[in-house]
């Protein structure tokens, strides 16, 4: 341990020596403290007013120092002291803060355990389908229509040209509103059993040209099993201008599927049957899971069921008979309007073998979407 | 339906492989589902769309195979001998509104007995097992022809003619099922010249029905009205193959030919004479000729289609286009125009079979399936203009993005719920469905609580505790003879407020939690002033919900599910529920975030520990501190709440955290304590005191 020696010689490279000796000294101990008593015992053996280092400094040194040297050893003794006083505080600071080596050590937590998550909540599958499909076509021009889920005969099916009486319309298994006998039959109300009725109530609405696209909750008289329920979401488009052909009709949903399932999937166009478009048209894409071959690595594709083509939408011409009902002029004017299933979009992209989970509520399900 | 490729082959020459046959009809709309079967077995699984009833039949898919292929379709002629004798059998049609045609023939001195295994074979194609040849021969036609016929007995027929009229009020038939009928005045039927003999289109009598007592037979080819056998067959709830095809159209053409081929048939299988021919036709139902024209064609479509393309097209599926060529007009002397090669439209005559057909756009479809819709170009339209959001749309996404953070897990639940439900969650009467899906719900939801309710249950029922679920989603009121609809917002939350973590264990949920959600919710929105009143409707818990009032409008409500409820529904757990009118909401102008000048001087903190009277709310608290009108009082915080203990009964002790900052200096000591008497006074002035 540090004595503090008395001094025979102050030349000043001997007081150098010893200045230095007393710094590394004062610095090692202060650094060695790691509690409060310890602290304590280091501040009275340099600072104890009675026989601290710092009052043998003046009696060691200052009182001892020649007359020549008197001055230049009193300023190096107030220098000391002060060096001494802050490493003495630094010491303390040291030990109280939360800093100390020893909180630091104590505070140690294993890193590999896991970390506490706040529960983030999750966007419903299919809404996030249907924005997706809603934002493709949003950044092509396409404003945003709703319309009511109870809609009147004449909106749901006599001015998308479904006659009254017609076999198309035991296709769509609608589903009935009580009560309503009373009333002519296009007033009579009826679950909508497609979104297609907001194309009428969007051209009812404004003159073209007009791009819309309707996303919306349908019900149909389907018993619930793992493909089949009776609540589903539909988007539906419709574009109307002059000039508007079935070339623009088929270049447009085959942009917006690569927008929607990566630019190297293609398109086909089937012949189809709806009553408010003339075409009409089914349409496939390549399977986005085995690329369109059927296969992968060998084994057949589950996806697509090894055929290499997933049906997805349907589409076609506006019929000129629905431009009759909202008085667009079917001369001047053509469009073309497509729809498709968002919960069928919705389990091909993730593999959902079960439609009943979209509509269960298991957080189970709806966690695996946060 | 089903089809044989190996029975089309009869009719054309195809050099295509089944497997690619199917293909190629599937690509011009006739759709192969499956490929069944192998060789001359093989079947197709059909679906074909309603409008084309003119190929749900072998012959009428060979013809579309002859306009795929551009192969000629052999014609089907019936050869049948000349008929030997003269059975006058008079043909009256009533109600020529419901038949257009009626075409018969008698074949007598037949023999009934089972089919030959040719024609029983090509029934098991549509699992038909055979009845009597009789019948066979007449299924057998509908399978090749598509056209539905009927045999009688014709010695059951009563009073030598058939007539063709509306049924009389009272008249009864019982149906080939066995099954009497009761008939209605709008029922189309066949009757003899004493009763109903057949419901024309459905089904055949039961009475005058081929029995192997049969010797003599009249053979039925007609076209009956598309609605008027929709109707009676959807009345009376029979589907037959019959009314299928008579519901979407028959061919009023080909009446003849059927019969003919029946009758060829039954000679065939079950022997016989010929009997006479009769054909009545009421009314003519061949269309004008449809006008095409090929800059429509081109419009509609986007591209040109070469004329000997819509000329094969058309001919093969038995239209018959003819070229109008503009005539060269000189618009001037001085600038001929030089005479077109192609022509610019057509006039189409429309096969009778194609009652789908009737409109030029109806042509250029024909055109282009067959054309084959992908050697289209894929091109994009032109567009100027702007894209419109709903108006509610930022108002709805941000309710959506701020309940997502919160924790809440978007749920989508049923729409359909029990009457019970709607009664006990909603003072609107609600609405029924005319065929519900189930009898357990059969109206649709007037809240969302109840889907809450249920789907909060699937997930106890799974051992999950910890839930926080919403859903937005339309409500539905019966008004009046009106549906009521609205937008609904409800979210729930039950179990732990905050995660367990490594060092400490979270809290149950509680009321605060669900307001303070509530509240931020509220907060998207510039409401002037939000209001709690309690208590919520009697489905909460009456001392722990509220209404949500902004301004006079109540616009939701939340609190804790009444422990009732929560008991009968085996909820072992709390469990809190906030219900939004979201109308109301998007209602409201979204709040502007304004900036605020930040103060440089320090903010000095006062805690006033109070007793109060259990009858004190922490509102009026709030109001009379407010109407001490202290800019710098900026923020005040309840904490602490206490009762019993040491705290005396109908009193409730709270630490009041206030803090004061200016904009503009460093408070003074003497300032803040005069505001801190002001305070107190307030406090004094509801009757509590400072806690010492
Ligand atoms: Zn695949």
């Amino acid at each position: 341990m540090y004595t503090l020696p008395q001094l025979a010689d102050f030349s000043p490279a001997a007081l150098d020596n010893a200045a230095l000796e007393l710094k590394s000294a004062v610095e090692s101990e202060s650094r060695q403290v790691s509690n409060d008593s310890e602290w304590k015992v280091l501040r009275d053996r340099w600072m104890a007013r009675k026989s601290g280092i710092l009052t043998q400094l003046n009696d060691f040194w200052l009182k001892a120092a020649p007359g020549p040297s008197k001055r230049d050893v009193g300023q190096r003794v107030n220098e000391l002291k002060r060096i001494v006083e802050q490493e003495i505080e630094a010491a303390l600071s040291r030990i109280t803060s939360s800093a100390s080596a020893s909180r630091i050590d104590h505070e140690r937590v294993d890193v590999t355990l896991p970390g506490t998550r706040r529960k983030l909540g999750a966007e419903h599958p299919l809404i996030r389908t249907m924005n997706e499909i809603v934002g493709v076509f949003k950044a092509m021009g396409y404003s945003i229509a709703e319309g009511p889920e109870v809609e009147t005969d004449y909106y749901n099916f006599e001015s998308l040209n479904f006659p009254p009486n017609h076999p198309a319309r035991d296709t769509q298994d609608t589903l009935f509103i009580a009560g309503q006998q009373s009333k002519p039959l296009r007033e009579r109300l009826v679950l909508r059993t497609h979104t297609s009725p907001v194309q009428i109530r969007a051209m009812e609405k404004q003159p073209p040209p007009l791009r819309v696209i309707v996303p919306g909750k349908v019900h149909r008289a389907e018993t619930a099993d793992a493909t089949h329920s009776p609540i589903f979401h539909q988007v539906e488009g419709l574009a109307v201008d002059t000039n508007i052909t079935f070339c623009d009709l088929k270049g447009t949903l085959d942009h917006a599927m690569k927008a929607l399932f990566g630019a190297s999937v293609k398109t086909r166009f089937y012949p189809s049957f709806f009553p408010f478009t003339e075409p009409s048209a089914d349409v496939q894409i390549s399977c986005f899971k085995c690329g369109g071959r059927g296969r992968i690595e060998g084994a057949r594709c589950s996806l697509c069921k090894a055929s290499g083509w997933i049906e997805l939408l349907g589409c076609g011409m506006v019929d000129p008979n629905v431009f009759g009902f909202v008085n667009y002029d079917s001369k001047k004017y053509s469009g073309f309007a497509f729809g498709m299933g968002v919960e069928r979009i919705t389990m091909l992209k993730y593999g959902i073998d079960d439609i009943q989970h979209f509509f269960e509520g298991d957080i189970r399900f709806l966690q695996q979407f946060a | 339906m089903n089809i044989s490729p190996n029975w089309l082959r009869e009719f054309v020459d195809l050099e295509v492989d089944n497997f690619r046959l199917a293909q190629d009809l599937t690509h011009v709309g006739i759709a192969v589902e499956s490929i069944v079967g192998e060789g001359d077995a093989t079947i197709f699984e059909m679906d074909i769309t309603t409008n084309r009833v003119d190929a749900m039949n072998h012959y009428g898919i060979a013809r579309e195979c002859s306009a795929v292929y551009d192969i000629n379709l052999i014609p089907i002629k019936p050869k049948l001998p000349a008929f030997i004798r003269e059975a006058s059998f008079p043909i009256e049609i009533l109600d020529a509104d419901l038949c257009a045609r009626y075409t018969a023939r008698a074949v007598c001195d037949v023999r009934i007995r089972k089919s030959p295994p040719h024609i029983a074979q090509r029934l098991l194609i549509e699992e038909h097992h055979g009845v009597n040849n009789i019948a066979d021969a007449t299924n057998y036609v509908l399978m090749e022809l598509g056209h539905p016929t009927h045999a009688f007995d014709l010695d059951l027929l009563e009073g030598g003619k058939i007539v063709v009229r509306r049924a009389r009020k009272g008249e009864t038939l019982k149906t080939l099922d066995g099954i009497m009928r009761e008939l209605d005045p709008e029922d189309l039927i066949i009757a003899d010249a004493v009763k109903p003999v057949a419901l024309a289109g459905i089904m055949g009598g039961f009475d005058t029905m081929i029995t192997a007592k049969t010797r003599n037979v009249l053979i039925e080819s007609a076209w009956f009205d598309p609605a008027a056998v929709r109707r009676t067959s959807r009345r009376l709830g029979m589907h037959t193959d019959a009314s299928h095809r008579f519901e979407r159209g028959a061919d009023w053409g080909g009446t003849s030919l059927a019969c003919d081929r029946v009758a060829e048939l039954v000679l065939e299988i079950a022997g016989g004479k010929l009997g006479a021919h009769h054909d009545a036709i009421a009314r003519d139902l061949r269309r004008e000729a449809v006008h095409l024209d090929r800059a429509e064609l081109k419009r509609i479509l986007g591209q040109e289609i070469p004329e000997t393309d819509i000329v094969r097209i058309l001919r093969r599926l038995g239209f018959e286009p003819t070229a109008q060529r503009a005539t060269a007009v000189a618009l001037s002397a001085s600038t001929p125009i030089a005479v077109v090669e192609t022509p610019d439209s057509y006039s189409v005559e429309v096969p009778t079979w194609r009652l789908d057909v009737e409109r030029e756009i109806d042509v250029i479809e024909e055109i282009a399936r067959v054309y084959g819709f992908n050697n289209f170009a894929n091109t994009l339209p032109a567009f100027a203009g702007g894209v419109v959001e709903l108006p509610h749309a930022r108002a709805e996404s941000s309710l959506r993005a701020r309940l997502l953070a919160l924790g809440y897990d978007e749920a989508v639940s049923t729409t359909f719920i029990s009457a019970a439900d709607a009664q006990r969650f909603a003072g609107e009467p609600a609405v029924a469905l005319e065929n519900p899906l189930s009898e357990e719900a059969p109206v649709l939801r007037t809240t969302l609580v109840p889907g809450m309710l249920q789907m909060l249950a699937w997930n106890f029922n799974r051992d999950a505790k910890d839930l926080r679920l919403f859903e937005m989603g339309h409500i539905f009121s019966a008004i009046r003879n009106r549906v009521g609809e609205r937008g609904s917002l409800c979210f729930a939350g039950t179990g732990a407020a905050t995660e367990n973590s490594m060092e400490a264990k979270s809290r149950a949920l509680d009321f605060f939690d669900i307001k303070g959600d509530a509240e931020d919710l509220l907060s998207i929105f510039a409401a002037e002033s939000v209001r709690f009143d309690a208590p919520g409707a009697d489905y909460y818990h009456p001392g722990r919900s509220a209404k949500i009032v902004l301004g006079k409008k109540v616009v939701g409500q939340l609190g804790q599910l009444h422990p009732e409820i929560a008991a009968t529904r085996k909820f072992k757990q709390d469990v809190w529920l906030a219900e939004f009118d979201i109308e109301h909401l998007f209602a409201l102008p979204l709040r502007e975030s304004r900036y605020e000048k930040l103060s440089r001087f320090p903010q000095v903190e006062r805690d006033f520990s109070l007793l109060l009277d259990s009858t004190v709310k922490y509102e009026m608290l709030q109001r009379l501190l407010e109407a001490l009108h202290i800019p710098e009082l900026r923020q005040v915080q309840a904490r602490e709440l206490f009762r019993g203990g040491t705290v005396p009964e109908g009193k409730y002790s709270m630490l009041l955290h206030l803090t004061f900052q200016s904009i503009e200096r460093t408070l003074r000591d003497e300032e803040v304590a005069a505001w801190s008497q002001k305070v107190i006074a307030a406090i004094e002035a509801l009757g509590g005191s400072l806690r010492t």
